[in-house]
């Protein structure tokens, strides 16, 4: 087992496990997964939260199997390897408040980092001004952990809590068992599907869950983070995290180019609009609300497979966060940003900083 | 001169921000760091054999390893 666990903290590991999330990625795209969009964890919990009905954009509602196969993979390999530990307590509310704000403002630009990786090597140019906004958000949150930002430390909690969030999503993959989408249909049982639009496009059930659990398995064991990755370069010079994601965006490139899916350029991008301010701030919003509650959207779905219960409402605040972003008009699309989409990012803004001030501890 | 560093319950990127500041900003030549999971445990260890230290660890309870860590 120890061996096993140095192969994938080392840079081959991490390198290894970008370059396979990039390639799967592209994989899903191909198999049905909407645009540049292969795997999105922002999008796809806001596609979980239009499948249960926490909101009704019809055109955003699809229990996505990814997320769950992705939480429950890295359950299985933290109980595997020893990894798995119920722990919590460490400022929970305000990881909620800093997962419905990422949300929000990953949803002005239109993707978490993830589908910012992709949608870079798919050719979007939008991307880099989201790019862009993640540096600089994750800057500053890193300007806040040097005054001493902390939200506090988390003690260990009964093993039963970390089962919790493993359980949610099984019984998330149940009910999609119970009402799988039926062609035309609209709804079956409880659950909400999209007939047209991001909802509607999706590769097969089996596919999906099996590419979210192998990627879960992976990511829980080589610590793979997005967030981390730019944090680590410009806090402490560390490129270890930074191989990943290089290994991703690389991977998916050349995945793209060869199945003739790379299409450079600015306008008629896949689920993408052309307002770059906007995509620049809301990523400078959720890059900051990622750097303060410690991980990227994907990191933070891993850590709550290892049992981690912060990590846990962090994602629950990403899904209420996406339904919020749609029932209040805050969402972008195509068209561009929505009507409440400027006061949002930087509503969402001024809360990180003020948690990030507020929250400075000396000798914590 | 030993430097205590406690990061029980603290999470990325704090165990190795508090044992780098250590590092810079005290005169101390050796560091005993806890760490409470695997990932602090490999962050700080990374951290420490990047900045040429060396480092051996010791397993202290159930989740608990100390870090000894020495400046060349």
């Amino acid at each position: 087992m120890k061996s096993l666990r140095n192969i994938f903290v080392s840079p081959a590991g991490i390198i290894l496990t970008g370059a396979i999330i990039g390639l799967l990625a592209i994989l899903l795209q191909h198999y049905g997964n909407p645009g540049n969009m292969g795997i999105c964890v922002v999008c796809f919990n806001r596609d979980i939260a239009g499948g249960i009905g926490l909101h009704r954009a019809s055109v955003v509602q699809y229990l996505r199997p990814e997320i769950m196969g992705m939480l429950l993979g890295a359950f299985v390999a933290a109980l595997f390897f020893g990894d798995f530990r119920a722990r919590g307590g460490s400022s929970p509310i305000t990881r909620f408040l800093l997962g419905v704000i990422a949300s929000i403002g990953a949803l002005v630009f239109l993707g978490c980092p993830w589908r910012a990786i992709l949608r870079l090597a798919g050719g979007d140019g939008n991307a880099l001004f989201g790019f862009a906004g993640i540096f600089v958000g994750v800057g500053i949150g890193t300007l806040f952990f040097r005054q001493g930002f902390s939200l506090g430390r988390n003690t260990t909690q009964h093993r039963a809590s970390g089962f919790v969030m493993p359980l949610i999503m099984l019984a998330l993959v149940l009910l999609y068992l119970l009402y799988p989408p039926i062609a035309g249909q609209e709804k079956n049982g409880v659950l909400f599907y999209s007939l047209k639009g991001p909802g509607a496009a999706h590769a097969p059930f089996l596919l999906s869950i099996g590419i979210g659990l192998l990627v879960g398995f992976l990511a829980q064991r080589s610590r793979f983070c997005t967030m981390g990755a730019i944090r680590d370069v410009i806090l402490f010079r560390h490129w270890h995290l930074a191989l990943g994601l290089a290994a991703m965006l690389l991977a998916a490139l050349v995945a793209n180019v060869a199945l003739g899916s790379f299409k450079p350029g600015f306008e008629g991008q896949p689920i993408a609009h052309t307002q770059s301010l906007w995509n620049f701030l809301g990523m400078v919003t959720a890059g900051l609300a990622f750097a303060l509650a410690g991980g990227c959207p994907g990191r933070q779905i891993f850590m709550a497979g290892e049992g981690d219960n912060d990590a846990a409402v962090f994602i629950l605040g990403l899904i209420v966060g996406a339904a919020l972003s749609h029932n209040f008009d805050m969402a972008s699309s195509p068209a561009g940003i929505a009507a409440n989409g400027a006061v949002a990012a930087i509503g969402g803004l001024v809360i990180c900083l003020l948690i990030g001030i507020t929250n400075i501890r000396r000798g914590a | 001169m030993t430097s205590h560093i406690d990061t029980c319950g603290l999470s990325c990127p704090q165990p190795v921000l508090l044992f780098l500041t250590a590092l810079r900003k005290t005169e101390a030549k050796e560091f005993d760091v806890l760490v409470d999971n695997e990932v602090s445990r490999e962050n700080v260890t990374r951290a420490a054999e990047n900045h040429g230290c060396h480092v051996t660890a010791h397993q202290e309870g159930n989740d608990v390893t100390r870090l000894h860590i020495a400046k060349n």
